[in-house]
């Protein structure tokens, strides 16, 4: 049953790092979750995705991610240049009486063809990658996939978001970094859960990775992967920001045999289906906790 | 002067520990952190910074609310949805200026990110060039071409053979950025699913590119049908496996020092990255 404070949730998981354990995290809990709530996972890391690895979904249809780039009607164009002037990514260029086009570096944006003056540029479609959806185990799975050789991963990772079912416990992966990627995928999370290993590396990047979820104002957990080796300055440093450390995972052959293979955690050892459950749990209240605290301030100031 | 990047699609197979034993076994190299925005290498190097810049990179517009008319053209012509209530979301910005062009009042204006820093260092193995990319910013394609152009410049300057360049995870902009042109890509994977799956991907984007690859199989013992597995996909795309390195904790123990692994111990896994950088140096030579 549905409580009246139950609000639809997305969670990301993010780490800075690569290979700190997102999948790993992102797969069981989606896993631990299905049996009591409706579930999607969205794998927005579109250039190397490795949810479906194992979720193994089927996937029902696929749809085209396109970019709108300029194609110019050399019979209208006049040479004037207008084209080149706006373009902000130096993807259009005039030379005499010729217009050039460099594709990749086209954003899409759409202002070259609006102003230019005689009408001459249309709009065709790119294709610069694919968004497959499907399902698997009761779980509805999102992925998006760049194509290879292709630069830009946000306009895909956008494509993945527009799936999200508002009636879901929504769970996105996200790509390694702090860039315009990981800003798109994070965006409008209500939680962000970020992986992190206790050594320098792990640290270091977690600190990174913590910067961008206070810049997107998104309170965030951390998860602390393979412990056992490395030393404890990622908890000392969640202690001093205050930070939940949510649960940790320690180093472990087994953990690390199943990932290679690619069993989720949960499937391989079920009794981490109940660790899983309580990370939601907490993480359901510390965002309950946030919510009714900024109606609280809010109702202050009204006051 | 021959440059090789060393990549891997996943993330966190063990890039920036070889590169950090690289820099400790090769002679006559420059080095270039181009994982802009987690940059890691530093960490086992402990440079002095002898150079900081900054990195201006784009542009987010801005509306003047009190010349704003409120006409809308700005938030319809926007393929970013990044207007709302005539006010710029800057993370959602792309830099257009397509409101910029269009505005009737003249209210919107663009201004120049302050998008990072770069920075040229000493280490105990040479100079490192290295950068910071802003939190949530864009354009690390870019930042990565700096970086490696402020490399080759050591390289020429100081008369090196070898540019070492570690790069980002993944195949989008930033590791297309630190790839082209590269003489040699090092390809690091790990006998995981995922760590296969990310091999085809960032393969088949140094081979989209021209650049030549080389690959290193990193803690090749954990799965070892999988190890085998990567041997006969690379075999049947005819690229070279140059190394496997087994799985050992010593690399961890290592970094928490604050070492490459290669200065920490005298073990198989040092002996390994010593050979493997002798291989890398050789095919960078023909």
């Amino acid at each position: 049953m549905r409580r009246k404070h139950d609000k639809r949730m997305i969670i990301s998981i993010a780490s800075g790092k690569g290979g700190t354990g997102k999948t790993l995290v992102a797969t069981s809990l989606a896993l631990s979750l299905k049996e009591e709530n409706k579930v999607q996972l969205l794998d927005c890391d579109v250039e190397e995705p490795n949810d479906h690895i194992f979720i193994k979904p089927d996937f029902g249809y696929q749809e085209k991610v396109s970019i709108p780039i300029p194609r110019v009607d050399k019979a209208k164009c006049t040479y004037c240049g207008k084209c080149a002037e706006v373009c902000a990514y130096n993807a259009i260029a005039v030379i005499k009486e010729n217009v050039l086009v460099f594709p990749e570096l086209c954003h899409g944006c759409g202002a070259c063809s609006y102003l230019c003056p005689e009408a001459a540029i249309s709009e065709e479609d790119r294709e610069i990658g694919i968004v497959e959806i499907g399902s698997s185990q009761g779980i509805d799975f999102v992925h998006g996939k760049l194509n290879v050789g292709e630069m830009m991963a946000p306009p895909i990772i956008r494509q993945v978001k527009t799936h999200i079912n508002p009636k879901s416990i929504v769970i996105i992966d996200v790509s390694p970094g702090t860039s315009c990627p990981v800003v798109e995928s994070v965006k409008g999370s209500d939680f962000c859960l970020l992986v992190t290993e206790p050594t320098p590396f792990g640290l270091n990047d977690l600190i990174l990775a913590v910067q961008v979820t206070r810049e997107l104002n998104i309170p965030c957990g951390v998860i602390l992967n393979r412990a056992g080796v490395g030393d404890g300055k990622v908890a000392e440093y969640c202690l001093k920001e205050g930070i939940p450390v949510l649960r940790v995972i320690p180093l472990d052959t087994e953990i690390a045999v199943l990932y290679s293979k690619g069993i989720p955690l949960v499937e391989g050892i079920p009794k981490w289906k109940e660790d899983f459950l309580h990370v939601f749990n907490k993480v359901k209240e510390l965002v309950n906790e946030r919510s009714s605290g900024t109606q609280r301030q809010g109702r202050n100031r009204e006051d | 002067m021959k440059e090789v990047v060393v990549l891997s699609g996943k993330g966190g197979t063990g890039k920036t520990s070889i590169v950090g034993s690289f820099a400790a076994t090769a002679e006559s190299k420059v080095l270039a952190d181009c994982d802009v925005d987690a940059a890691d290498l530093h960490l086992l190097l402990s440079p002095k910074i002898k150079e900081e810049h900054e990195f201006w990179s784009g542009q987010v517009a801005f509306i003047d609310e009190e010349k704003c008319t409120q006409c809308g053209l700005c938030q319809d012509v926007c393929h970013f949805e990044a207007i709302e209530d005539f006010k710029v979301d800057p993370v959602s910005c792309e830099g257009c200026g397509f409101c910029y062009h269009v505005c009737p009042a003249d209210a919107v204006t663009m201004n120049e990110c302050l998008a990072g820093h770069w920075f040229i260092a000493d280490t105990r193995y040479g100079s490192l060039a290295h950068a910071k990319l802003g939190i949530a910013q864009e354009n690390s394609g870019k930042l990565v071409a700096l970086v490696r152009q402020q490399a080759k410049l050591i390289a020429e300057k100081q008369g090196l053979d070898y540019i070492i360049t570690d790069g980002p995870p993944g195949i989008g902009c930033p590791v297309i950025s630190s790839l082209s042109g590269a003489n040699l890509a090092l390809l690091v994977t790990e006998p995981t699913l995922s760590g296969i799956h990310d091999l085809e991907r960032v393969l088949g984007t140094c081979n989209h590119f021209g650049v030549p690859t080389l690959v290193c199989i990193n803690k090749y013992d954990i799965n070892d049908e999988n190890t085998h597995q990567i041997e006969s996909y690379c075999f049947s795309q005819g690229v070279q496996v140059a190394s496997k390195i087994p799985f050992d904790n010593v690399v961890t123990k290592a970094l928490v020092q604050g070492l490459p692994v290669v200065e920490y111990s005298r073990g198989r896994v040092a002996e390994e990255i010593e050979r493997l950088w002798q291989v890398v140096a050789k095919a960078l030579s023909t």
